[in-house]
């Protein structure tokens, strides 16, 4: 599983070995990772799995038990001051000021990173993200995807060079949420580098490339088609109903790792085409009910997540 | 340089604390109203100087000047004659379960005794819980006692008026010895309004930002923690300063009370007193993990600070183990300050040894909480 390829732009992050617990629970288990300059890098895993964690670590909200790297260049133990006014990070949960209004909320930010030509500085990133309009609003008044403009704004003021954005798109909008890729592309282009948590499949087909983890561990990483080829699952489409009994049986026979029911049929899959198969013929019977299909992201990341699970801790 | 410390970070800090605070009206009503509802609360126990207190008469010596005594009293209207017992036991008892205010104790042959000059004295046992409620009846009874001695012994017995007076008086004051002046408490106030004020309003504006999660961002910014704390900190002396001077104004207009000393004096020395309490406040907020914790942890600090500085009951009555803490407290040094400068009219050099430790103790509680300060959420 090697990121490096020959000619590439230079790493961005770099960090080996990342490691941090609370109290007796290691939350993040000697992670390595490399993103480079340019790229917009989804970060995936379940609830609790240490993504949070892991990009705290990055810039410097938190200290890593274990591990070394570089941020930007920096030394993410010993350079944190550094590394923080280059990064822009977007906390999962919004963190500005309700009680201000946006354009007290940037000017507040703008003098903290200490930008020069403030004023403008916080006029052009309102005109950027369409928020001139409602520069006067109180925070705590905005629904949530005009919040969630708000943080992306506060992340871009000081002209970063990395974004870590932490599951940006939480709660917001459909229309909302192209409008945010948009600008994370278009961003990107510029040569900005982003990082970016989140749950959604189809923002994860819109990353350059992709990291999943599970119980703190890196389960797999690679582009959307690495990552789904190195998985090396088999899954059938089986359309036969959607009855209880019948999931029942599929999940107990073993060379099936996952039932999944989607809308009237029911996805299957596993690490053996010919065991599931032999499975399906004695089960659902002729073969007109069952046909194999290609795995999708979904697929590879469930049963990433039950193996994780099943994994003696 | 830019990278210890920077100004215009401290100001942006500053600036959006001033916002925040005109934006919670709330907050700033009850900085406002605190001083005022105690001015107001305290302000009644000062100017009340109750009259027709209950008074139970033992005596055991009927003659004319006993009965005039009596008669005088109630004329003054502080002493109200509400029963007459037999014996001590009972006025004990009266005193005890606090029917009566006070007993006149009149004892046995105390008019012949007046008469051949061998002057006899008078009791007087007083309930001097609430001493604010008996010590001008009791001044009063001084005055009294020598007008119903300059009445009865006149003539050939005029001799006897002469110093010493011909009959003593002696106040037994049960429960409570040193009787607060009433220009004790204004200036008492202002150091207990502050301690209340400053050090539960930074403990919260501290731990709310924790609380709303706004800490992660400022923590993520090149913000360093003397700069957000010193930021907090700021607004709220101006708002501590602005306490004092409604206490002043009110101590000076309303109460009458005397300002004999310096007051740029005092509102330097509130500089330090008011940067002990902020710092006691930061300290609990790196200890609290919400508002509700600080909250808690401030009324924990302000109890004792209230009961063992002297400002409800007198040091000196304390047990000496309480003086001990007492002692450490910034209240109980602040509340001598206040009271030497505005009432004595003290000096730097009288109260320096009161200054000494409220800025030690200000020193250790700032290093401690910021030794405290978590840059990082670990
Ligand atoms: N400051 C903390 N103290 C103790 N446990 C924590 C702390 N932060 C996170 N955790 C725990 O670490 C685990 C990973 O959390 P997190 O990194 O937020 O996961 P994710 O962002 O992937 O949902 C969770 O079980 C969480 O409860
Ligand atoms: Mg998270």
């Amino acid at each position: 599983m090697s990121d490096g390829e020959a000619g590439a732009p230079p790493p961005v992050i770099d960090v080996q070995g990342v490691t941090k617990a609370f109290g007796a629970k290691t939350v993040v288990d000697h992670i390595d990772m490399c993103v480079r300059a340019g790229e917009i890098y989804g970060f995936l895993g379940p609830n609790g799995s240490g993504k949070t964690t892991f990009l705290r670590m990055l810039c410097g909200l938190l200290t890593p038990d274990e591990g070394t790297g570089t941020c930007l260049g920096f030394d993410i133990r010993r350079e944190s001051l550094s590394i923080k006014r280059e990064v822009g990070y977007m906390t999962q949960r919004f963190s500005h000021y309700e009680d201000l209004s946006i354009r007290e909320n940037l000017d507040f930010v703008a003098r903290l990173y200490g930008i020069p030509k403030r004023r403008a500085a916080v006029d052009q990133t309102l005109e950027q993200l369409g928020l001139v309009e409602r520069q006067r609003q109180l925070a705590g008044q905005l629904s949530g995807g005009w919040k969630q403009r708000l943080a992306l704004a506060a992340c871009l003021l000081h002209q970063p060079k990395l974004l870590l954005l932490d599951e940006p798109t939480a709660g917001v909008d459909p229309k909302a949420r192209r409008d945010f890729w948009e600008q994370i592309h278009g961003l990107a282009a510029k040569g900005l580098t982003v990082m970016i948590t989140t749950h959604y499949m189809d923002e994860a087909e819109r990353c350059h490339r992709l990291a999943y983890i599970a119980r703190g561990r890196l389960m797999t990483r690679g582009t959307v088609e690495e990552v789904i080829e190195r998985a090396a699952l088999a899954t059938f489409e089986v359309r036969a109903g959607n009855r209880p009994e019948l999931i029942a049986r599929l999940r107990s026979a073993p060379a099936i790792a996952q039932v999944v029911p989607f809308g009237n049929s029911l996805h299957v899959s596993g690490p053996d085409r010919r065991a599931i198969e032999a499975v399906l013929a004695e089960q659902v019977g002729s073969d007109s009910a069952w046909k194999q299909i290609d795995s999708s992201l979904e697929d590879v990341f469930i049963s990433l997540m039950t193996e994780a699970e099943r994994a003696p801790r | 340089m830019n990278r210890v410390f920077s100004l215009t970070r401290l100001f942006a800090i500053v600036a959006k604390e001033f916002v925040q605070m005109r934006r919670d009206r709330l907050t700033f009503a009850m900085v406002l109203g605190i001083p005022l509802m105690q001015l107001v609360l305290f302000g009644f126990a000062i100017n009340s100087d109750p009259r027709h207190l209950p008074t139970a008469a033992l005596i055991e010596d009927h003659s004319a000047f006993s009965r005039g005594l009596i008669a005088a009293m109630e004329n003054s209207e502080y002493f109200d004659l509400t029963e007459v017992v037999e014996s001590e036991a009972r006025a004990q008892e009266l005193i005890e379960r606090g029917e009566v205010q006070f007993v006149l104790h009149v004892p046995q042959g105390f008019a012949r005794d007046l008469l051949r000059g061998e002057r006899p004295q008078l009791l007087l046992l007083a309930d001097a819980t609430d001493p604010a409620a008996t010590s001008n009846a009791l001044a009063s009874l001084d005055e009294v006692l020598r007008r119903v001695l300059g009445r009865e012994l006149d003539g050939p017995n005029a001799w006897l008026l002469s110093t010493p007076p011909a009959a003593a008086l002696v106040v037994h004051a049960a429960y409570n010895p040193e009787r607060i002046s009433q220009y004790n408490i204004v200036p008492g106030l202002m150091g207990v309004v502050l301690t209340m004020t400053m050090v539960l309003i930074t403990g919260l504006a501290i731990t709310r930002e924790s609380e709303r999660g706004t800490m992660e961002n400022l923590l993520a910014t090149p913000a360093r923690p003397v700069e957000i704390t010193l930021g907090k900190i700021i607004p709220y002396v101006l708002m501590g300063y602005l306490q004092a001077g409604l206490i002043l104004l009110a101590a000076k207009f309303l109460f009458a009370v005397p300002m004999v000393g310096s007051i740029p004096l005092l509102a330097a020395v509130t500089l330090i007193f008011i940067a002990a309490n902020l710092a006691i406040g930061i300290t609990f907020s790196t200890i609290a993990r919400n508002q509700l914790q600080a909250m808690q942890m401030g009324f924990f600090f302000f109890l004792p600070s209230i009961l063992l500085s002297g400002f409800m009951f007198p040091f000196r009555g304390l047990p000496v183990w309480a003086q001990y803490i007492g002692e450490v407290l910034p209240l109980t040094h602040f509340l001598r300050i206040v009271r030497g400068i505005l009432l004595k009219g003290n000096g730097i050099e009288a109260i320096a040894h009161e200054v000494g430790p409220m800025a030690l103790f200000a020193l250790v509680a700032l290093l401690i909480g910021l030794t405290r300060f978590r840059q990082t959420l670990d």
